[in-house]
């Protein structure tokens, strides 16, 4: 046992020390960071870039245009055709042209000229705007033709804002809590995506251990000193070693940054308020601390704080924990067996590419669950040990019952216990075994030496 | 019974049987002489010894009980082909292989220095492996191998790849192991080293055990009466008339005004009755009993067998 230990040791420092493993701990934060920071940004801030456009207006609609955030609409008289309309713009430094035809309401089809690509938001802002003039104009018509009193207040009662709230039902003590099933699908992906990463990086890592320490030839030393299975556990468990702490790193970092940006974005929101407060709560103001948020965005935020709360951000990481150790264990073991029966690394590819394409296919599922959660192929592929860590994390956030969480657990379990005793069969074999190129038949022998 | 005993050793790999039968005999403080050409299962009998592998059947004894895993802290094991991880600093690496054998890391800095000392490498300490040349890694690696204090040594042709003063300098160092009662195995094609150090031998040859004993015994059986008689040189000198006829003239030479004759003695005939026909016909130099070396005994029994 304390030989083991020293091997951890070993397999840990070696790698910890090394300059990519610093790289790639700090960057991953930092491109976290990065996407967190820009998700919050385009949420939160509008589009503050000042623009002028010129609207030439040929119809009846008077003043088609309010401004949008910074961009302000200028009605030019004189007509500007098209093939003048590059000098107008550089000398009027305008940002766009927008004609509207004289029968824009029978035909609405607005050309906007620009030297850059519009931005899809002020489009549709444009588009919105003209459209709510028209069925104004349209309406009007339709209640003067009419005789029908109050029309137009009765027509407006018939608008109906519908909200689907969801509600998850816990089957164990029957509450229903509010969450929100498109926050879910985000966060079952990046983690379903971040643990095929870690199994597929970290698996290789061993590999990659496992024929370096037999093309130097110092493998043969090493088991003059411990048994090779011993050994190969010791490596198995100092690579996960060092992906635990990456991952530590990982969640330390990444949770400090939330409550950074947030105190940044709204220092004054009451997480636990909003979350419990109803869905159209009425005194938004109060709970958020700000008032410049509107009623679309406090949806938004209020959603990812009903879904993440401490409960779930607990009891998700220790599952992604659970199947990320399980998950590499299954995977590592199987890597060692086969680093250890090639002689380099370009004969490892006809072992490796089977795992591989199982760990894809797991993927992909993974992303079928986001859509269809409870699907019979998506179920079985969350139990099945070789892409149940990927799927089933997916699937948690949707929430998965119990048992099934257990029985996927366990059979995780059964099988790692399982395949590293294989490999340990395979490895003290081909560890000692060069110059030889290896079949499956051969890997099937030496399961029997 | 002696230090290191294997009993009837089978190991059979997936086509073919390694090791046949093989039962050696090691007796403590010796410098067993593992020898046999490529292939014949010399390997496969050190891994055994070694627990890297074990065996189909048969049995290891170890200081008169059986071999068992903790033992693997009392051998020491150079293979011949050696290596290192590249990438990690040489003290660090040699710490990290003492403690797999059970040294503690405190013991294995302490002696570690005294090693580096001795051979004059204290500074390659924290360089990496890599920057070492390959005599240098082997020094490095001949250091981490006897650091534990192994009561035995297992050496897989441990000069290939040593520079001749290198190679000295190994010599003395395990010459040095042996008077402090290290018992050494020692495997090996270098039919000069092994008569020069060795004190038994087993050969080996196509998976089985063909001859093991003291080297000075297995020399004598097979030496067969041949005798080498050095004289000055005399024209007059006769020398198929002087010897008798018990003796039968195999060879002659005369160089430098020597007089070399190799003589078989065909049946019973003390020494001293021909040294005394010699006396009066001429001066001699030498007169001596060939014994054959390693080498003519390795490749005659190896013939043999085929």
């Amino acid at each position: 046992m304390n030989k083991t230990l020293i091997i951890i040791g070993r397999e840990f420092t070696t790698r910890v020390r090394k300059k990519s493993f610093l790289i790639l701990t700090l960057i991953v934060p930092i491109l976290m960071a990065g996407f967190y920071a820009f998700l919050m940004w385009m949420l939160l801030k509008d589009d503050m870039q000042e623009r002028k456009i010129a609207v030439v207006n040929h119809s009846t609609i008077d003043a088609p245009f309010r401004k949008i955030n910074n961009t302000v609409f200028e009605y030019v008289t004189e007509d500007i055709p098209e093939n003048t309309a590059s000098d107008f713009l550089k000398t009027n430094n305008f940002y766009a042209i927008i004609e509207v035809p004289e029968d824009v309401i029978e035909r609405p089809d607005i050309p906007i000229l620009s030297y850059s690509q519009v931005p899809m938001e002020l489009k549709n802002e444009i588009a919105s705007q003209l459209k709510e003039k028209i069925e104004g104009i349209k309406r009007n018509a339709v209640i003067a033709g009419t005789n029908i009193p109050d029309l137009e207040q009765k027509l407006a009662a018939v608008n109906t804002p519908v909200l689907v709230r969801t509600l998850k039902v816990s089957a164990e003590t029957g509450e229903a809590k509010e969450s929100s099933s498109e926050i879910a699908s985000a966060i079952g992906l990046i983690a379903g995506m971040i643990i095929y990463f870690f199994i597929f990086m970290y698996a290789s890592q061993v590999m990659k251990g496992v024929i370096e320490e037999k093309t130097n030839r110092i493998i043969e030393v090493l088991v003059s000193s411990v048994k090779p299975f011993q050994f190969l556990l010791g490596k198995i468990i100092g690579v996960a070693a060092v992906g635990l702490v990456q991952f530590l790193i990982w969640v330390a970092f990444g949770l400090t940054l939330i409550v950074a940006m947030q105190t940044f974005f709204l220092p004054n929101l009451d997480l636990d308020a909003l979350r419990q407060a109803g869905p159209i709560a009425t005194d938004m103001t109060a709970i958020t601390g700000t008032a410049e948020l509107n009623t679309e965005q406090l949806q938004i935020i209020q959603k990812v704080a009903q879904t993440i709360d401490p409960m779930f951000i607990v009891s998700f990481l220790s599952a992604f924990l659970f199947y990320f150790i399980g998950g590499y264990l299954l995977y590592a073991s199987l890597f060692a067996a086969i680093g250890a029966a090639v002689d380099n690394e370009t004969d490892s590819q006809q072992f490796l590419t089977p795992l591989s394409i199982i760990l894809v296919v797991g993927l992909y599922i993974g992303f079928t669950a986001m859509k269809s959660p409870e699907s019979p192929l998506v179920f079985w592929s969350s139990l099945i040990p070789f892409t149940s860590p990927i799927v089933m994390l997916v699937r948690i956030p949707f929430g998965v019952p119990t048992w099934e969480i257990v029985s996927s657990m366990a059979l995780l379990v059964a099988s790692f216990i399982f395949f590293t005793w294989l490999s340990g069969r395979i490895y003290r074999v081909g560890i000692l075994m060069y110059g030889k190129k290896v079949t499956w038949k051969e890997l099937y022998k030496w399961l029997k030496y | 019974m002696n230090f290191f005993v294997a009993q009837h050793i089978i190991k059979n790999y997936a086509n073919h049987r390694a090791l046949d039968d093989v039962s050696i005999d090691i007796p403590e403080g010796a410098i067993y002489g593992l020898l046999g050409p490529n292939g014949a299962g010399k390997t496969s009998l050190i891994r055994i010894i070694n627990q890297i592998t074990g065996p189909d059947s048969g049995e290891l004894f170890f200081k008169g009980r059986k071999l068992e895993p903790a033992d693997m802290n009392r051998i020491g094991y150079l293979p011949e082909e050696r290596g290192l991880y590249k990438k990690m600093k040489v003290g660090e690496q040699a710490v990290y292989l003492a403690r797999l054998k059970g040294v503690s890391k405190h013991d294995a800095i302490r002696q570690l220095k005294g090693w580096f000392e001795k051979f004059g490498i204290e500074e390659w300490w924290d360089r990496k492996v890599e920057e070492l040349s390959k005599g240098m890694a082997q020094k490095v690696q001949f250091i981490t191998t006897v650091l534990h204090e192994p009561e035995m040594l297992i050496f897989d042709e441990p000069f290939s790849g040593f520079d001749p003063i290198n190679v000295e300098l190994l010599k003395r160092e395990i010459l040095e192991l042996r008077k402090k009662g290290t018992t050494i195995i020692f495997s090996t094609h270098n039919m000069a080293s092994v008569e020069e150090i060795c004190s038994h031998i087993a050969l080996i040859n196509k998976s089985k055990k063909i001859i093991e004993g003291p080297i000075n015994q297995i020399r004598n059986k097979y030496a067969n009466n041949t005798y080498q008689l050095i004289c000055k040189y005399r024209p007059e000198f006769n020398p198929s008339r002087t010897v008798g006829e018990e003796y039968e003239i195999l060879s002659e030479k005369i160089e430098d005004g020597q007089h070399e004759i190799i003589l078989q003695r065909l049946t019973a005939c003390p020494t001293n009755t021909l040294l005394r026909r010699l006396l009066d016909k001429t001066d001699i130099i030498s007169y001596q009993k060939i014994i054959p070396g390693m080498n003519d005994i390795f490749i005659k029994l190896v013939k043999d067998m085929q």
